[in-house]
């Protein structure tokens, strides 16, 4: 009940927007330190005996595609806010959320080919993860297009939340059927992370890593979510101002 | 019933009329398929390997076009608010029009996909196969496309925008379709287990895209 009561006290902006100020000097606080410390555990993690210092990538690949999926979870389940309870809050955490996991799977999928380059040979291969992260990258940036497409952010949110969810019911279908596609293609070449287990030498400092990814994705969606309510306030206010002329 | 009936009657007589370019998507469908062979070549042997794949990417793109009509006149004149604000379940209305949709976009250019198979040198043996594989993934497209065509109705923005947002969770449809349609021509891998797959698309989409699309066009009316 308690945590029901924070949800429905956060429906008001001008409380988000005091709850906020308070926390964000924190957080940022938090996601330097944790940042700076992973970082700097990376920087002394050993070169992997097979990959040398290419295993670097990893660091920065491996939480990207994390927070990639769990940005699209994170919408998802703003939508059910938004078209369920219609939290006004919920489409606004989605919208913010949009652009940020766009951004961290144009990381996972450019880190990925970074790495590929002098793992594999190339910068792209159709492997089956690849193609199901660009899958995910182009469900990004049709949401995103849906929502520059609106110019009424009333209209956009449950048009958009209702594309959310449909996403969210086809990722994991999209995943299944990209791997089918894959081991039917191409069995021989595909390179496999993984196979023996990650030494905690190397586990460590990517745990910090994800732990900092996370961070700092929380971050710059309360960022971004603060900047939306600004915006919405500013677009109404011209409004008003238009109206009264 | 009889009412869903006579709306999927109203929307077939609307689409074979004058005006109303049932034929559209198949006329499309040809002429896209006739222009890979400028692009690649007249290579037959090249051909008759990427055969299904275009037929696939023909298809998709043809009922990707077509889905602009599905609710853009009808809301255009006003009848899709009657129809929102009808008796009927909104969810069975949208089925009623997608099935409808179906019958006069999708399955015309199944009809002409044997001769634009025997055109890209396509075994006619497998010709049935492929033809099958449309006929079991097309509702897919549709229903998947529905979605799309409810979000941009809503949204007064058609064209791009719908291909965009729809085109990314077709994949599944497309990988499957064309993995039935060489798995008959080629082999080795059987037909059975991409198709039954792909007929479980199409039954899994055509329960979902109804509700989304109801609620899609729902909201649209706010």
């Amino acid at each position: 009940m308690a945590l029901i009561d924070i949800f429905n006290n956060l429906a008001n902006p001008t409380r988000f927007l005091a709850l906020t100020n308070r926390v964000l000097p924190w957080l940022t606080a938090l996601t330097v330190i944790v940042l700076v410390y992973g970082l700097y555990r990376v920087a002394y993690a050993p070169d992997d005996y097979q990959q040398g210092a290419t295993v670097k990538i990893m660091f920065l690949h491996v939480p990207a595609a994390w927070l990639a999926m769990m940005g699209w979870g994170l919408m998802a389940v703003a939508a059910f806010g938004t078209l369920v309870w219609r939290h006004p809050l919920a489409d606004v955490a989605a919208r913010a959320a949009a652009p940020i996991g766009a951004a961290f799977t144009f990381i996972c999928l450019v880190t990925g080919s970074l790495w590929g380059r002098p793992m594999w040979g190339t910068y792209w291969v159709w492997d089956a993860r690849l193609t199901s992260v660009l899958v995910l990258f182009l469900l990004y940036l049709g949401m995103l297009a849906l929502y520059w497409t609106a110019e009424d952010p009333n209209r956009s949110a449950r048009a958009a939340a209702i594309l959310a969810l449909v996403g969210a019911i086809n990722i994991p279908i999209i995943k299944f059927s990209v791997d089918w596609w894959n081991t039917l293609h191409q069995p021989a070449s595909v390179i496999r992370m993984g196979g023996s287990a990650i030494d905690p030498s190397i586990l460590v400092p990517l745990l910090i890593m994800a732990l900092a990814f996370t961070l700092l994705f929380l971050l710059l969606l309360l960022l971004n979510m603060r900047n939306e309510i600004l915006r919405r306030r500013v677009r109404s206010m011209r409004m008003m101002q238009a109206a009264s002329i | 019933m009889n009412a869903l009936l006579a709306l999927l009657l109203r929307d077939m007589r609307l689409a074979t009329r004058v005006g109303g370019g049932a034929l559209m998507g198949a006329l499309f469908y040809f002429v896209v398929v006739s222009m890979i062979p400028f692009a690649i070549g007249p290579d037959l042997n090249l051909l008759a390997r990427i055969g299904p794949a275009v037929l696939w990417i023909g298809a998709l793109l043809a009922s990707l076009l077509a889905l602009d009509r599905l609710f853009a006149s009808d809301h255009d004149d006003g009848s899709l608010d009657l129809l929102t604000m009808s008796t009927l379940p909104l969810e069975l209305t949208v089925a009623a029009k997608a099935i409808a949709h179906w019958l006069t976009t999708a399955l015309p250019l199944i009809v002409i996909t044997p001769v634009l198979g025997l055109m890209l040198n396509v075994d006619m043996s497998a010709m049935g196969f492929v033809a099958l594989s449309l006929v079991a993934g097309t509702p897919a497209l549709t229903f998947i496309g529905l979605i799309g065509a409810a979000l941009s109705v809503t949204l007064r923005r058609g064209g791009l925008l719908m291909a965009i947002l729809v085109l990314p969770l077709t994949v599944p449809v497309l990988i499957f379709g064309v993995a039935a349609a060489n798995a008959a021509i080629v082999g080795p891998a059987p037909f059975g287990p991409p198709f039954t797959i792909l007929c479980a698309l199409s039954l899994a989409s055509f329960v979902l895209g109804p509700f989304a699309a109801a609620a899609a066009l729902r909201q649209g009316q706010e």
